[in-house]
């Protein structure tokens, strides 16, 4: 319970905050404007936060994203244009709503099902998280090097929609794994005799220039001007919402569970979240004919799965190092650089910073009511704000950013060259989620890998043999089999049909 | 889609091979058959695997998946993200010459130009955005921003 008390004490101080009421107000805006994304937001944020305490930089990170995925919610509705890719799910149906003269329905939805998901995503994470831990603390090498692999599978099979451009991400992103001196023989590897290259690709300008640099770029490539669809004041966008909360309480649950058990999977965050969600609640809804017409029950289940998918992939995250998503991604490389590095352990020896990051989850969720309402309330003017000239000073903003990590030129090359490289496997439909967890897990996977085979005297079979690896293993091989085994089978059928 | 799929498979076979060539040289754990070569062998041979059925797939002609999620088209100005990169390596080449204050207006002003922002209003932005930047980095946050040529300033 000191633990607790000491949290308390953590967070409840001026400093910290401040620090979340600001990092919740960019948020908020970050995710309002269509084309600057809630990953982005967490990439800028990095260069403020490390110049923080570990608790404050988490709270930024962990408020502003949940700010963000809510804020992306009003463009939808105001512009057709999703203000985060989390928000695209729905985007049509809250801009039909609005047409409809019920934007106060689908902005107040937007809102109070985002708090009650992101709600429900933290309970599960202060729930899972140390039970997990608990257990995570008896893995070796061999349990690791498995959750990893499965961690690569779920972001090929699960997250995308073309597993064969997923595996492409997923090696890209061992191959800058590779580089530097870091690996088992401590040879260097791709260094080219360059001095800056022996530290390995510096994780944090590779984000930047993936999330952010690469969405200067997208915007400059193509610019389109959306028109607002509203030229009222905003009512209450509180009416009406308890009977909502009443009528979909079985939509509300069943997209927050979604939401965190999708957020939970690594590779896949709340973009996917909201898009299953949706597709679930058309599928089982009793009048499925109103989606897509400005039907407000898509909007409370996959609203609602988008900020508790947030929660989720925190849980990966904080027990075993496996990011459950791009921003979780992001935030492991902060708390390395922090020294609070994840895995069970943290829970051990530093009980009182998890249960403060678990306090700030709660206060983020709770400042979302008050902040989302006024953020709404002045949406048209910050949507008025012109891209084209934030744009540019997003830019400049990554480029000091990407060099403030370690005060070096190389890490604006790094981000230059990750930016250009993320702008066109985008266009040619390869997906990066894969390619950042190959990045952050590879110098993982292949450590357990080799002490796991110097255990095991070079027999393979070894990696079987413990019962959580032989099951995680099992599972990973299975999902890999899984393809091959389906059409073998189709074309059993088909030959016995004919 | 499919006609990107060809050339980018022949980059990444290319690419694959090299990876595969490279890893040979690399040394092995002592007491190990294995070593710092393993995972780029297993990385080039997968891009290798991998470019092959990109190949094979875009000529077999069949429809996949990444099609149907192709962008709806739009109008498309690649000189603009031209000139943005180009704002970036002119950072990369000039900062630690003449220095943030001088650099950083004419990046913001080329990209602010490139976005099509009237010349009035770009170079307000670009002058707000580097003296906001530079109070919140080198000020603030205490970042050795290169001063260049404006040492004798500093």
């Amino acid at each position: 319970m000191d633990a607790v008390a000491t949290a308390f004490g953590l967070v409840f101080q001026p400093y910290v905050l401040l620090v979340i009421l600001l990092s919740a107000m960019y948020g908020l805006f970050v995710g309002a404007i269509p084309g600057l994304t809630a990953t982005m937001a967490t990439a800028l944020l990095v260069p403020v936060t490390f110049f923080m305490a570990p608790v404050p930089a988490v709270a930024a990170i962990v408020t502003a994203t949940a700010m963000a995925i809510f804020a992306g919610d009003i463009p939808s509705a105001l512009l057709r244009m999703p203000g985060t890719p989390a928000s695209a799910a729905y985007a049509d149906e809250a801009f039909l709503l609005t047409k409809k003269g019920q934007a106060e329905l689908a902005l107040g939805a937007g809102l109070v099902f985002s708090v009650l998901g992101g709600i429900f995503g933290v309970l599960v994470l202060i729930v899972a998280a140390p039970a997990l831990a608990e257990v995570a603390l008896k893995f070796s090498s061999f349990e690791y090097f498995w959750l990893v692999m499965l961690g690569f599978t779920c972001a090929i099979f699960i997250a995308g929609t073309d597993p064969l451009k997923g595996v492409v991400s997923l090696l890209l992103g061992l191959l800058i794994a590779c580089v530097g001196l870091e690996n088992p023989a401590g040879a260097p590897r791709y260094t080219f005799g360059n001095a800056e290259l022996t530290g390995g690709i510096p994780l944090i300008p590779l984000m930047i220039g993936m999330f952010a640099i690469s969405e200067v770029l997208r915007f400059a490539s193509g610019l389109d001007k959306p028109a607002m669809a509203i030229d009222r004041p905003f009512g209450n966008v509180f009416a009406g919402m308890w009977v909502l909360i009443k009528k979909y309480k079985l939509q509300l649950l069943r997209g927050s569970a979604l939401g965190t058990a999708v957020g939970a999977l690594p590779g896949a965050g709340a973009d996917i979240a909201a898009w299953m969600s949706y597709g679930i609640s058309k599928k089982f809804s009793k009048e499925p004919e109103k989606f897509g017409t400005g039907h407000i029950e898509g909007i409370v289940e996959s609203g609602a799965a988008n900020n508790s998918a947030l929660g989720g992939a925190w849980i990966p995250a904080l027990v075993f190092g496996i990011p459950g998503d791009s921003i979780t991604a992001i935030a492991i490389g902060v708390l390395y650089l922090k020294n609070m590095n994840p895995g069970p352990m943290l829970f051990v020896e530093n009980p009182q910073n998890i249960y403060a990051v678990f306090i700030v989850f709660i206060l983020a969720q709770l400042l979302m009511l008050p902040l989302g309402w006024m953020a709404i309330k002045i949406a048209k003017r910050i949507l008025r704000i012109p891209a084209t000239v934030l744009m540019p000073l997003i830019l400049l903003f990554c480029v000091v950013g990407s060099f403030a990590i370690n005060n070096s030129l190389f890490g604006v090359i790094v981000m230059l060259v990750a930016g250009v490289v993320a702008f066109f496997m985008e266009r040619w439909g390869f997906p990066i989620a894969p390619t950042i967890l190959g990045v952050v897990l590879g110098t993982m996977m292949e450590e357990h890998f080799f002490s796991s085979l110097i255990k095991a005297d070079g027999n393979f079979l070894a990696f079987f043999e413990r019962p959580i690896a032989a099951v995680l293993g099992v599972l990973t091989l299975l999902i890999w089999g899984w393809p091959l085994f389906r059409r073998l089978w189709a074309r059993k059928t088909a030959v016995a049909a004919a | 889609m499919q006609r990107s799929d060809r050339w980018v498979g022949l980059v990444l076979a290319t690419l694959g091979l090299i990876v595969v060539w490279s890893a040979s040289a690399f040394p092995n754990v002592p007491g190990q058959k294995l070593g710092a070569g393993f995972l780029p062998m297993i990385v080039g041979g997968g891009l290798v695997v991998c470019a092959l059925a990109l190949l094979v797939r875009s000529f077999r002609g069949a429809a996949y998946a990444g099609d149907k999620a192709a962008q709806p088209a739009r109008r498309e100005h690649f000189g603009s993200s031209f000139i943005i990169i180009g704002a970036v390596v002119g950072y990369i080449l000039l900062a630690d010459r003449i220095g943030f204050l001088l650099v950083a207006p004419l990046c913001l002003l080329a990209a602010f130009l490139a976005l099509r922002v009237t010349l009035p209003r770009a170079l307000l932005w670009a002058l707000v955005g580097t003296v906001l930047v530079h109070v919140a980095f080198y000020k603030l946050l205490r970042v050795p921003l290169p001063w260049g040529v404006l040492r004798p300033f500093y």
